[in-house]
């Protein structure tokens, strides 16, 4: 089974955080809920992996990643 | 008095009255199937052919009215092939392959049914379910000419039972008022709102979805391809969902959501439906309604398919949406699994406890059918606002990009089940043999010279061998195993053999696999058959 990844992973990560804010530059919040509801999907097809995702789905939800070294 | 529920499509069995209503004592019969709807009809097709006797007993005199189920799929014409009527139903079926899926105007995605070459039976026929049950009822009589113990006793309304360890006591009313009999074993295929598990005071327990089809079924001569479209908000039904598939006789089912508040008597108005009508076909074709209905789901399913002497198989034993076609279909592949145990425990070759794997193996099946159909339902009908946000991200997205696609969800299409870890199946013994005839799957079909594979197995145990010598019976006390040579070749050996280069399959009476080997090993085949019959 693949781990999720939960330590830092992305190259500039500055250059992906505004490119995320830009792209939810003057949307209304329910544009907002769309656009996040599409890149989610794009990004879980991408990462291809149900074990993978249903962690990440853990850890968003709020639980620890077993994975992650820092946080044991 | 016996009233009617419903009209009739087709008056096959009329009332009769039989000797036992005069008959001092009261009579018992082996097997009495409860509803001669297309399940207990198939039921008593199977055991008839078995030699077992069967007596339906139906409230009405035939058919109902109602094209209600229409999508019969592979597995269902596989298995009415081997109870004698699979050719009649797609004589007249209409084959589609060609499934398209629109969001307002625009086509965002198709898909093509079109099954891998090699079998004898398409993907599906639509075809309405009085036809399905009329040809079913045909082979009946064609059965009971041939000499089937097959009896159908038209308005005899079951209005009490008496279960008893080794039987059940039944009382039977008719035009000609009360009778009872008895019966070994009580099939219950009385549907959804079954009297019999009523009356038992079982459970039905799962989810009811808050919301409403529109049914409407119409003749036009159109020149509409045979597809099945499926609209996500058109304008001619905004903010819900529609469908549109053709039937035998130039009738189509167009099929509408209606969302949950709703007033049933206006929405069934004539004039109303017609307007609905035009507006998904347009105002310049002409057409006639040829049944409405309104409908609401839910998915069900009892906790126990078996209360010892009574068994409940299709609809009243589990209930699924009708995305994706898997009542009927379901409730097929049920007597399919029952038929053969059933046989072997009435003629004393297996203990009763086979009866039990009936519930283990459809059970399985019906959860399975109930997770995929309460996917699409929850697709169809988005209950909360997160559903309805990832439903948009998905159709949008579906337009522009292939990976989207086998998201959107109109029906997961029916699939046989796989009996995966039924006490039933031998351990895998076949290294290199394919995924997909691993013990528990319902045999693929193949080409055998002119013919194909499951014309071959035709009810019995069979011991297929491909490239290995087998003998021609494996014999336990009880139960034998008919051994079949065929020529490992061409999409057979893909779909046998794999990487493996011969093998040895052990095929129940019902065409699913219960073991494989590379090469036959007595010992091993008898172990394997005695264990498929439930023997040990």
């Amino acid at each position: 089974m693949a781990d999720l990844v939960t330590t830092p992973n992305l190259p500039r990560t500055d250059d992906f955080y505004a490119a995320l804010l830009a792209a939810h530059e003057g949307l209304s919040e329910a544009e907002m809920h769309d656009l996040n509801a599409r890149l989610i999907l794009v990004l879980a097809n991408h990462i291809g992996d149900l074990d993978v995702l249903t962690q990440a789905l853990a850890v968003a939800g709020g639980q620890r990643a077993t994975t992650d070294p820092t946080k044991t | 008095m016996v009233k009617d529920r419903y009209s009739l499509a087709f008056r096959l069995y009329p009332y009769e009255r039989v000797a036992e209503q005069d008959a001092d004592s009261v009579v018992r019969h082996p097997v009495v199937i409860v509803g001669g709807g297309p399940i207990g009809m198939a039921l008593a097709l199977d055991l008839g052919k078995r030699g077992i006797p069967a007596l339906v007993l139906d409230d009405h005199e035939g058919i109902g009215k109602g094209s209600r189920a229409i999508c019969f799929a592979k597995r269902t014409l596989e298995i009415c092939d081997r109870l004698g009527c699979g050719q009649a139903m797609v004589d007249k079926g209409v084959v589609w392959n060609l499934g398209r899926v629109f969001k307002d105007t625009e086509e965002i995605y198709s898909f093509n049914l079109l099954p891998e070459e090699g079998h004898l039976r398409p993907a599906f026929i639509n075809l309405q379910q009085p036809y399905f049950e009329r040809f079913l009822v045909e082979e009946i009589r064609a059965a009971q000419a041939a000499g089937a113990p097959i009896e159908i006793r038209g308005r005899n309304r079951v209005t009490a039972i008496d279960r008893q360890a080794d039987h059940t006591r039944l009382e039977i009313d008719t035009p000609d008022g009360p009778y009872a009999i008895e019966a070994d074993w009580l099939v219950a295929t009385d549907g959804a709102n079954s009297p019999i598990r009523e009356m038992m005071g079982l459970g039905f327990e799962g989810r009811i979805f808050e919301d409403n089809f529109l049914i409407a079924d119409i003749r036009m001569e159109a020149d509409f391809p045979t597809e099945r479209r499926f609209w996500f908000d058109p304008p001619f039904n905004r903010g819900e969902t529609a469908l549109m598939h053709k039937q035998p006789d130039d009738v189509w089912r167009l099929d509408f959501q209606l969302g949950w508040n709703i007033d049933r008597r206006a929405e069934l108005d004539e004039e109303k439906v017609k307007t609905r009508v035009r507006g998904m076909i347009g105002d310049d074709i002409p057409f006639e309604l040829v049944w409405t209905s309104i409908y609401t789901f839910r998915c069900c399913t009892m906790a126990d398919y078996v209360h010892g002497r009574v068994i409940f198989a299709g609809d009243s034993a589990h209930q699924v949406s009708p995305f994706g076609a898997r009542g009927a279909n379901g409730g097929i592949q049920d007597i399919d699994n029952l038929g053969w145990k059933l046989a072997l425990v009435l003629q004393g070759r297996a203990p009763e406890s086979l009866i039990d794997t009936y519930h283990t193996e459809r059970k399985h099946g019906a959860l399975e059918n109930i997770k995929n159909s309460s996917r699409s339902a929850d697709f169809l009908t988005p209950r909360s606002p997160a559903h309805k946000l990832f439903r948009e991200a998905v159709l949008t997205l579906a337009a522009d990009h292939a990976f989207a696609r086998p998201m959107v969800n109109s029906g997961r299409l029916s699939v046989p089940c796989t009996y995966d870890g039924s006490p039933l199946n031998t351990e895998d013994g076949l290294p290199g043999g394919p995924e997909r005839t691993r013990p528990g799957s319902p045999c693929p079909d193949a080409p055998v010279g002119e013919s194909f594979l499951l014309s071959h197995l035709n009810g019995e145990f069979i011991l297929l061998g491909l490239n290995a010598e087998i003998p021609n019976k494996v014999e336990v006390p009880g139960v034998r195993a008919i051994g079949m040579t065929l020529p490992a070749e061409g999409l057979l050996a893909d779909r046998y053999l794999g990487d493996a280069p011969s093998a040895v399959y052990l095929i129940r009476p019902d065409q699913h696999v219960a073991a494989r080997w590379p090469a036959y090993d007595a010992a091993a085949a008898q172990a394997a058959l005695k264990r498929a019959a439930g023997l040990e």
